[in-house]
C-alpha cells in the first residue's frame, strides 16, 4: 500500500504546530498503525530529520497509552480497539490519512502527537479509590457478597483504560464518560459506599477545574471508546452527584 | 447543595429540568391548538380559560417565561464554555461516524426555534398582552363573539407565515429528537426503561411538531 500521511508536527508545548505531508510506500496491510508509524520514523531518521513523537506502551490494547485522532476519529475508523490494535487493512492503497493528537484544552500537546493526559490522574487522585486499612487483618474482598449483576456492571465500568478517546471525540471535550466509569465502578459495590458522597463531589469538582467541557449526550464517546464503556455510567454519575449534592 | 449549579452536572440537570418543563408545556399547547381543527367553540373556551384564569396568568405564565429564557441563556452559556474546552480544532473531524446531526447541532436548531419564538410572540403573545393588560379588555370578545379562533385563522392566511411556521417546527422536531431522551440521561435516568423511552421520544419529537404543522396548514388551506 502507498499512502499519503498528513501528520501534526509540533516541536514543543509552546510551538504553534502545523500539518506536514509524508509519503510512505510498501505498507503491509498486516501492519498495526503504530508499526506503520515506526516504519515512517525509520525513513525520517534516515533522512536525518526529527522523527514523529507519539505515545505507546503495551501495544496490546491494555495500557491506554496510545492515542491519535485518525481520519477524524479517536483511535481511527475501527470499533472497540485502541490505535495499537488498528491495522492497516482498514485503509486502502492510495488513501490520505490525517493523524492528529487528541485535542482538548485539558490535554495540552507536549510534542507532535503526544499529549499530557495527567488531568485524568488528578481526577483519580481526587476520589477514584477506596480506603482500606492494610493492618494485616484485612478482610478478604470475596467475603462480602455482591450480586452478580452489580459485579458485572462494576467490572464493565472498570475496564476503562483512561486513554482519553472520550474527551478527544466529544465535541465539547467532556470527560464525563471517563469520570462516570470511575465513579460507577465503586458506586456499584459495597466497598465503594463509605466514600461515595465525597468521591463523586471531589472527582466532578476536579474534572470541572481541569477545563473539560459539559456533556451534551451526543453519545460519540460511547461509540469511540475502545472498551465500550456505556453512557449508563454517565447517567449513574449524574444521579450519584445529585444525591451527593443533596446530602453534602 | 451549595455550588451544584456551578458544576457541569448541575448545569446539565438545570437544562434538563427546564427542557422537561418546556416539553410538558408544548404538549399542553398542542392539546389546546388541535381543538381549533375539530371544534372552534372548544378552542375558544380553552383559550379564554388559559388567558384569564389567575393561576395560569400570574403563576404558570411567569414560570414559563422564566423557563424559556433560562433554557436559551443556559444553552448559550454551555455552548460558549464547551467551545473554550477545545481551542484548536481538528484538521479532519468525522462527527457523523459516531453521533447524530441533531445531537451535534442543538445550538443551531435552538437558534431557529428562538427566531420562531420572536415571530410567535409578535404574532400572538404581545397583541394578547396588549389587549388584556394595556387596554384592559379581559372579555375575550370581539363583535359579540370570542375572538381567539378568528385571530388564529387570520394569522394563517399568509403563506409566508405558514412557511416560516413549518420550517420552525421541522427544527423543533430535530431539537426534540435529541433533546427528549437527552434530558432523561442528564437527570440520571438510564435504565431498563431507556429503550422504551427512546421510542416514545421519537413519537413525541416527530408527532407534536407534525401536529402543529398540520394545524397551520389546515387553517391555511381551508381558510377557516
Amino acid at each position: 500500500m502507498n499512502l499519503t500521511l498528513k501528520i501534526w508536527r509540533q516541536k514543543n508545548a509552546s510551538d504553534k504546530g502545523k500539518m506536514v505531508d509524508y509519503q510512505i510506500s510498501d505498507v503491509s496491510p498486516d501492519m498495526s498503525f503504530l508499526e506503520m508509524l515506526d516504519v515512517l520514523n525509520d525513513q525520517i531518521i534516515t533522512k536525518g530529520e526529527e522523527p514523529v513523537a507519539f505515545d505507546h506502551d503495551c501495544r496490546e490494547g491494555i495500557c491506554g497509552m496510545c492515542s491519535l485522532y485518525i481520519n477524524g476519529e479517536a483511535h481511527g475508523p475501527d470499533r472497540g480497539v485502541t490505535t495499537c490494535q488498528l491495522h492497516m487493512r482498514k485503509f486502502k492503497d492510495g488513501d490520505t490519512i490525517y493523524i492528529e493528537p487528541f485535542r482538548a484544552k485539558a490535554f495540552p500537546v507536549i510534542k507532535d502527537l503526544v499529549v499530557d493526559r495527567s488531568a485524568f490522574d488528578r481526577i483519580q487522585h481526587a476520589g477514584g479509590f477506596i480506603s482500606v486499612n492494610t493492618s494485616g487483618n484485612t478482610q478478604d474482598a470475596n467475603a462480602i457478597p455482591i450480586a452478580k449483576e452489580a459485579a458485572d456492571t462494576a467490572m464493565d465500568a472498570a475496564t476503562c483504560i483512561g486513554c482519553g478517546a472520550c474527551v478527544a471525540t466529544c465535541k465539547n471535550s467532556s470527560a464525563m464518560l471517563f469520570v462516570g466509569a470511575k465513579v460507577s465502578q465503586y458506586a456499584l459495590l459495597p466497598q465503594g459506599q463509605v466514600e461515595a458522597t465525597d468521591r463523586v463531589l471531589n472527582m466532578v469538582k476536579q474534572m470541572d477545574e481541569e477545563g473539560f467541557g459539559n456533556c451534551t449526550n451526543t453519545g460519540a464517546c460511547e461509540v469511540e471508546c475502545p472498551k465500550g464503556i456505556s453512557l449508563e455510567n454517565i447517567a449513574r454519575m449524574n444521579s450519584e452527584y445529585l444525591k451527593a449534592s443533596l446530602k453534602g | 447543595m451549595s455550588g451544584i449549579f456551578n458544576s457541569s452536572i448541575g448545569r446539565k440537570f438545570a437544562m434538563a429540568l427546564s427542557a422537561l418543563f418546556l416539553m410538558f408545556f408544548l404538549l399542553q399547547h398542542f392539546a389546546i391548538n388541535i381543538l381549533s381543527v375539530f371544534s372552534p367553540d372548544a378552542f375558544n373556551e380553552a383559550s379564554h380559560f388559559m388567558g384569564t384564569f389567575w393561576a395560569v396568568q400570574y403563576i404558570l405564565q411567569p414560570i414559563l417565561i422564566f423557563g424559556v429564557i433560562f433554557h436559551f441563556v443556559m444553552g448559550f452559556i454551555l455552548e460558549l464554555k464547551n467551545n473554550k474546552a477545545r481551542q484548536i480544532s481538528y484538521a479532519k473531524n468525522n462527527g457523523s461516524a459516531n453521533s447524530s446531526w441533531m445531537s451535534r447541532n442543538m445550538i443551531w436548531s435552538g437558534l431557529a426555534i428562538l427566531a420562531f419564538m420572536v415571530l410567535h410572540f409578535i404574532d400572538f403573545w404581545i397583541p394578547e398582552m396588549n389587549t388584556k393588560y394595556v387596554l384592559g379588555d379581559m372579555s375575550g370578545m370581539h363583535n359579540g363573539e370570542f375572538r381567539y379562533f378568528h385571530e388564529l385563522v387570520e394569522k394563517f392566511h399568509s403563506p409566508i407565515r405558514v412557511g416560516a411556521y413549518v420550517i420552525a417546527f421541522v427544527f423543533l422536531a430535530l431539537h426534540l429528537l435529541h433533546g427528549f431522551s437527552s434530558a432523561f440521561q442528564s437527570i440520571g435516568a438510564n435504565n431498563k426503561y431507556t429503550k422504551s423511552l427512546q421510542g416514545f421520544a421519537k413519537i413525541y419529537a416527530i408527532g407534536i411538531p407534525l401536529g402543529f404543522i398540520f394545524i397551520a396548514l389546515y387553517h391555511h388551506l381551508t381558510g377557516h
